[in-house]
């Protein structure tokens, strides 16, 4: 394609801009186009990157001009218990939601797959969550979660004896009950994705195995599972980036205490809007951020890395 | 010879705008989004441009979420407004980020503010300046149930006086199903709306003590008087069971629902609490403690102008606060938000005086304090949590109260400048 255009805008238009070759003036058309895609990631996402890096580094507060602190951010935050315990409700949602959540939906897409009588209805129900907007869903269900006489959820409890749940009024439970609706949320589309990757093992494999005499068991694991492996890496990757960024569902089924009761269900997430949007403590807030930045970034290359590993 | 005539046309049309700028002055206003209020602003402007002519109020709202960050940026960026709206809590804030600038004395006579306004406006005050005025102001007040007064065999007509008339009142309400579920809440326990503040400025006042010294710099609260409060309000739940917190997920929805025989809030409920169909319910002052002593909290929304803001915009600009903070404002002000006049002549006429609404909030703004906030939300998240560790872990009240102390002093500190 590159040669057809050189030798058409050779023949085509003699080279009269003197001193500029052929090669340099294609190159310079080429930038000149990649420019605009460039430039614009450099001011919007390169630039504040770096700035919030930079800004990590200062007592900014939005009102007077930040001051160089260095790493008294830094410190603060590691001497804060509050920001261990939000360290600790971010990978409680990350370490117990994304297995559930992802064998859940694997579970779901393997027989799902096999189901014919309407197929498409039941696939359709399952990936509806996903298209609702987060803080609406999350509104339904902190009312599903409430206590007699309003809460559906303690209504049916109570129909068959078991006692009344406090669910997200609780320190215990308000996370996993958080959790629930998150996984929820994101199945729909974790489903169509194992059942698109389902499909993309050829059947050449299951008819060769039955041949041979192999159980569904013993061909779920060594062939569904392993060539499913580049889904199952791609959603786990997802969905941990998605516990790990955690915001909406906790925000608005608190909204009266965010993160509470006590804390207990604050992500890193809401403590960074915080500290940022009601604290107006921005540098604290960037180097939160940063934090979060790093913990994106480790566990994102440690699960590539995994895969790469056993492939 | 048409060329000429359009010619001659577009030089007139642009000369007499050009006479028009050089006369007219435009200000802007900035408020946050709520639907009253931006519509009683609308019509103050329409009288105040009737009354002015030359001048012109532009009329800019933001989502409350967004309104502080967006006069800060807008600040800084060098495009704010002549006058702004702002909650009195984040004086400091605007005071140290050189966002306002003292409201001119020639205009605002600092005697004449002293003796006409109520004297909860000295929140505005720094350093002998005052850096803004309210239209409104809001005050709490006890909002009762008449026909769950009245099927408790209680008398609709005189709502509980003291805090033990109130307390009483509630367990004759309050209904508990078969499995100890609150079916009827007594009254609504909710930290997170306005209990905070009843207990902040209005039981610590009442069990004897003071919640901060030395303009609220110094947390006081952590003795006998504080502790005291602290019990009185976690019994409501634990002992006398009148109620319970997250019932019906929050105090407003469960009183509006009818599922609650009384509930502490402010004036700017009115409007909501107003479409109820279902029942009647009054207002009461809120309930004194044995001795008679009452407090209450009172809080507002104050009017200042742009540290930026000079020459005619400013003249214009002190022309437009004046009439927004006058009485015929604040008399329109009552009618479209339903919020008290900040003028006592205003707020304190004969009507008002008589209105069984009104008057509760009016009586409470005589005795009310204001909370010199450091960090709003934090103080606020830093006494739900104190009520919560008692409530749902158990800790002693003693404990929690000296945790919930140690807190606030570190969050008031942190925000010094």
């Amino acid at each position: 394609m590159a040669a057809i255009e050189q030798q058409g805008a050779a023949s085509g238009r003699p080279n009269r801009e003197g001193g500029l070759s052929m090669r340099t003036r294609r190159l310079i058309w080429v930038w000149s186009f990649l420019a605009v895609p460039i430039l614009f990631y450099v001011i919007i996402r390169f630039y504040p990157t770096f700035q919030a890096f930079y800004l990590s580094l200062t007592n900014w507060d939005l009102v007077r001009p930040p001051k160089l602190v260095w790493f008294a951010n830094y410190i603060k935050l590691y001497k804060d218990p509050q920001f261990w315990k939000v360290f600790k409700n971010t990978f409680l949602y990350l370490i117990v939601g994304t297995p559930i959540s992802l064998l859940l939906a694997f579970t779901i897409a393997y027989f799902l797959d096999r189901v014919r009588f309407m197929h498409n209805f039941i696939r359709a129900l399952y990936f509806l969550p996903f298209l609702t907007t987060a803080a609406a869903m999350a509104w339904v269900w902190r009312w599903f979660y409430q206590p007699p006489p309003i809460g559906i959820i303690n209504d049916v409890l109570a129909m068959v004896g078991i006692p009344q749940q406090p669910f997200i009024r609780s320190t215990g439970q308000a996370l996993y009950s958080i959790m629930v609706t998150s996984i929820w949320a994101g199945l729909g589309f974790q489903i169509i994705i194992f059942m698109a990757g389902l499909r993309a093992i050829p059947n050449t494999f299951y008819e060769a195995a039955r041949i041979d005499g192999l159980g569904e068991w013993a061909i779920l694991r060594k062939i569904t599972l392993p060539l499913l492996k580049p889904t199952t890496v791609f959603l786990v990757v997802f969905s941990s980036i998605g516990f790990l960024r955690i915001f909406d569902q906790v925000y608005n089924m608190t909204t009266n205490d965010p993160g509470g009761p006590l804390g207990s269900t604050k992500p890193l997430v809401l403590m960074i809007y915080q500290t940022a949007f009601n604290s107006y403590a921005m540098g604290y807030a960037a180097a939160q951020t940063v934090v979060l930045f790093t913990i994106l970034l480790i566990v994102s290359l440690l699960q590539l890395w995994i895969l790469r590993e056993k492939k | 010879m048409r060329k000429a005539v359009l010619f001659a046309g577009l030089l007139a049309g642009f000369s007499t705008f050009a006479f028009n700028a050089a006369q007219a002055v435009e200000i802007e206003y900035w408020q946050y989004v709520f639907d009253t209020r931006v519509k009683a602003m609308d019509q103050l402007i329409v009288e105040f441009q009737k009354a002015n002519p030359g001048i012109t109020v532009k009329q800019v709202t933001f989502p409350y979420a967004d309104y502080q960050t967006r006069v800060i940026a807008a600040n800084m960026a060098g495009n704010a407004p002549d006058v702004m709206q702002l909650f009195y809590g984040w004086l400091d804030k605007f005071v140290a980020g050189g966002i306002l600038q003292p409201l001119p004395k020639d205009a605002f006579p600092h005697d004449k503010i002293e003796k006409d306004f109520f004297p909860i406006v000295t929140a505005m005050k720094r350093d002998g300046e005052y850096y803004g005025l309210p239209t409104a102001v809001r005050s709490l007040a006890l909002f009762y149930n008449k026909k769950l007064f009245t099927e408790a065999g209680l008398d609709p007509n005189s709502p509980p006086k003291t805090l033990d008339e109130y307390v009483a009142a509630a367990q004759k309400i309050a209904k508990l199903d078969g499995a100890g579920n609150i079916v009827v809440a007594g009254s609504t326990l909710d930290m997170g709306g306005q209990d905070h503040q009843w207990w902040r400025e209005v039981l610590i006042r009442q069990f004897g003590g003071e919640p901060y010294k030395d303009g609220d710099t110094k947390v006081t609260y952590n003795n006998e008087a504080g502790l005291k409060a602290l019990n009185f309000y976690t019994s409501l739940q634990l002992e006398k069971k009148i109620g319970k917190a997250g019932f019906m997920d929050e105090g407003q929805a469960a009183f509006r629902g009818g599922k609650a025989g009384m509930t502490i809030d402010g004036t700017f409920r009115l409007g909501s609490f107003k479409t109820i169909k279902d029942f009647e319910w009054g207002v009461t002052e809120l309930p004194a403690n044995a001795q008679g002593v009452r407090s209450n909290y009172a809080s507002y929304f104050a009017n200042g102008i742009s540290a930026k803001t000079k020459g005619e915009e400013l003249e214009a600009s002190k022309k437009f606060l004046a009439y927004i903070t006058s009485p015929a404002a604040m008399d329109i002000w009552l009618k479209t938000v339903g919020e008290l006049p900040a003028l006592r002549s205003a707020a304190l006429t004969e009507a008002n005086l008589k209105d069984p609404i009104y008057a509760p909030f009016l009586k409470g703004l005589e005795y009310s304090h204001t909370t010199l906030f450091k960090d709003e939300l934090g103080q606020r998240q830093n006494a739900i949590d104190m009520v919560n560790r008692v409530l749902l872990e158990g800790q002693s009240t003693k404990d929690s109260l000296a945790q919930a102390a140690e807190a606030e002093q570190e969050m008031i500190d942190a925000a010094k400048p």
